[in-house]
């Protein structure tokens, strides 16, 4: 089949090129704040903001007023009660992120429920690409803009935040404020990513690009570059493959990026697990024939090989 | 507004700090000096309050009593002014974290920056001779976990150096680390302290104390004892900050780890 033709074909319809520009948007802004998000252990923030917000969409669609507005402000909102709860209790963070998500997805759930209105619920949840219209484009390409504009110019102290909070704090940085707007910053995304994949799947574009980009890089800079160029290839390729196999939207496009996460878990040097396998096996034969263990000790585990492969063998 | 350390104060005031969490007394009645200048090592079993006190010094928590001061005035401005620098304990750093060896140094410099923390070419060079003056300039590149347990600690004392502070807080630096490095290491500190800056070091290895330390503290909620190495570190301290006597040195048994 003709290369050219096969990618021009969907191109042809104007509200694939609208579900195109946004995927790709909201998978860029999302998969940038990811690595910070993975490197704070808040993917379950993630998960929690995105199912928080179903009572604000609800509400917005009740009242009329753009989706966004409401979204952010449940987003938020969740994020400042789960604070709350969690610094006037003893317990532990994801307990309260569970406990808070859940009740607020469920009021969401109750407002769609009671509300006879042309509100589809199918469509937030797993999103509406292939309906969106020039406005939401708008919308989508200026949120994420800005989002985009502010993480990366705050990215040096969000990297210190996740890599040594009490180093923030020891030479004067507000870390109650950082953290703040690295939550304010979740939550847009969130409102961005809603329209792309809704919000069940959005918490994979916020966790899946990061903890793939992550498995790649040794320095933070590289991780936010390979966590982009792999979120753009997954939504295009899952646009295509959404058009020409005829699977939702938002799904294909999260399994392309899983996909990704998958081939780079399994096959990449030094640290996937083929190449570990391999290792293992390469130091068991060596042992056998005699040579003593661990002499060819990879630099990144160092001496962890070393010692493993030593007391595996013989004691010889 | 701009308040300035004051050049005559003690580098360190403590005065009767009372710290309780739920009711337990974390510390009792604690009170410390310091000088420009000098290496004091904080010796105490762990939950004898040492982590506690390092907090109350860098201004993360309130004490229920008794004051902090720092240069002079508080702990605040001492830390807006980048006075003060904080190592952690190894166990506390995500060494898998995708930072080298020189973001992290750089790290020390953000508090002086503008508000995208940009390096510039006097904040590099300030990182270059940082990590010169460890010995980690051939390792700049290298991730941070991909060195050893000296190197690392050397790292975090690039940072308190290109930070330029004047009270280093170090929390257990000898745990983990071999006698070679643990000497490189003193001889580090003991260069800062000749530039008139002053080290807290927290520590319940024994064995390191009379080579590093100018004077020591024996901490057991309440400061057992205070004054020249040799006059804290007495068969009698020893025994009622550690229950007993201390089997032969502490370092053996951090080396088991």
């Amino acid at each position: 089949m003709d290369v050219l033709a096969f990618l021009l074909e969907p191109l042809q319809y104007g509200f694939l090129t609208r579900a195109l520009a946004v995927t790709v948007a909201a998978a860029v802004v999302a998969a940038v704040l990811s690595c910070w998000l993975i490197l704070m252990g808040w993917s379950l923030m993630g998960d929690a903001v995105s199912h928080a917000v179903l009572p604000g969409v609800a509400l917005a669609y009740i009242l009329g007023i753009p989706f966004s507005i409401g979204a952010f402000v449940f987003g938020a909102g969740a994020v400042a009660l789960i604070g709350i709860v969690r610094s006037t209790t003893k317990l532990k963070a994801d307990t309260v992120i569970g406990v808070v998500f859940t009740a607020l997805f469920a009021s969401g759930l109750a407002i769609v429920s009671a509300t006879p209105s042309q509100i589809d619920l199918m469509h937030i949840l797993f999103g509406n690409v292939l309906g969106v219209s020039a406005g939401d484009v708008l919308q989508v390409l200026v949120l994420g803009a800005l989002t985009l504009a502010v993480l990366l110019f705050k990215r040096r102290d969000l990297t210190l935040l996740a890599f040594d909070r009490t180093h923030a704090h020891v030479i004067g940085l507000n870390i109650r404020f950082l953290t703040a707007l690295l939550l304010g910053l979740l939550a847009l995304t969130v409102v961005v990513g809603l329209q792309a994949v809704g919000i069940i799947l959005v918490v994979a574009m916020l966790i899946t690009p990061g903890a793939t980009a992550f498995l790649l890089s040794r320095s933070f800079d590289r991780m936010l570059v390979i966590a982009v160029v792999l979120t753009v290839a997954a939504s295009v390729s899952g646009i295509y493959a959404s058009y020409y196999l005829d699977i939702s939207t938002g799904a294909a496009v999260v399994l392309c990026q899983a996909l990704v996460f998958a081939a780079v878990y399994l096959f990449a040097r030094p640290d996937g697990l083929l190449w570990q396998v391999r290792r293992r096996s390469v130091a068991r034969t060596r042992t056998r024939a005699g040579r003593p263990p661990g002499s060819r000790t990879d630099p990144r585990t160092g001496s962890r090989t070393g010692s493993g492969t030593a007391t595996r063998g013989p004691a010889a | 507004m701009t308040i300035n350390a004051d050049p005559g104060a003690p580098v360190l005031d403590v005065r009767n700090l009372t710290v309780r969490y739920n009711e337990v007394h974390a510390l009792d009645d604690v009170s410390l000096t310091l000088a420009p200048g000098r290496i004091c090592g904080l010796i105490g079993v762990n939950g004898s309050g040492k982590s506690t006190l390092f907090k109350a010094l860098m201004g993360l928590l309130v004490p229920q009593d008794g004051s902090v001061g720092l240069f002079g005035t508080s702990t605040t401005h001492a830390r807006k002014q980048g006075l003060v620098a904080y190592m952690p304990q190894a166990e506390e750093v995500d060494w898998t974290f995708p930072v080298s060896v020189s973001d992290v140094v750089a790290m020390g410099l953000y508090g002086r920056l503008g508000a995208s923390r940009r390096l510039g070419a006097a904040e590099r060079a300030a990182v270059g001779d940082a990590l010169d003056r460890v010995g980690l300039t051939a390792l700049r590149r290298r991730q941070i976990g991909q060195l050893s347990g000296g190197q690392r600690k050397r790292v975090f004392i690039a940072r308190s150096i290109a930070q330029d502070a004047r009270l280093l807080l170090l929390d257990e630096p000898f745990a983990g680390v071999d006698q070679a490095s643990e000497r490189t290491m003193t001889g580090l500190l003991k260069g800062l302290r000749d530039e008139g800056r002053s080290v807290l070091v927290s520590t319940h290895d024994l064995a390191g104390v009379p080579a590093l330390c100018d004077e020591a503290v024996l901490l057991h909620r309440r400061v057992l004892a205070s004054g020249e190495p040799s006059e804290v570190l007495t068969q009698g301290n020893l025994a009622r900050a550690f229950g007993a006597a201390p089997e032969g040195t502490a370092a053996a048994s951090d080396g088991a780890f």
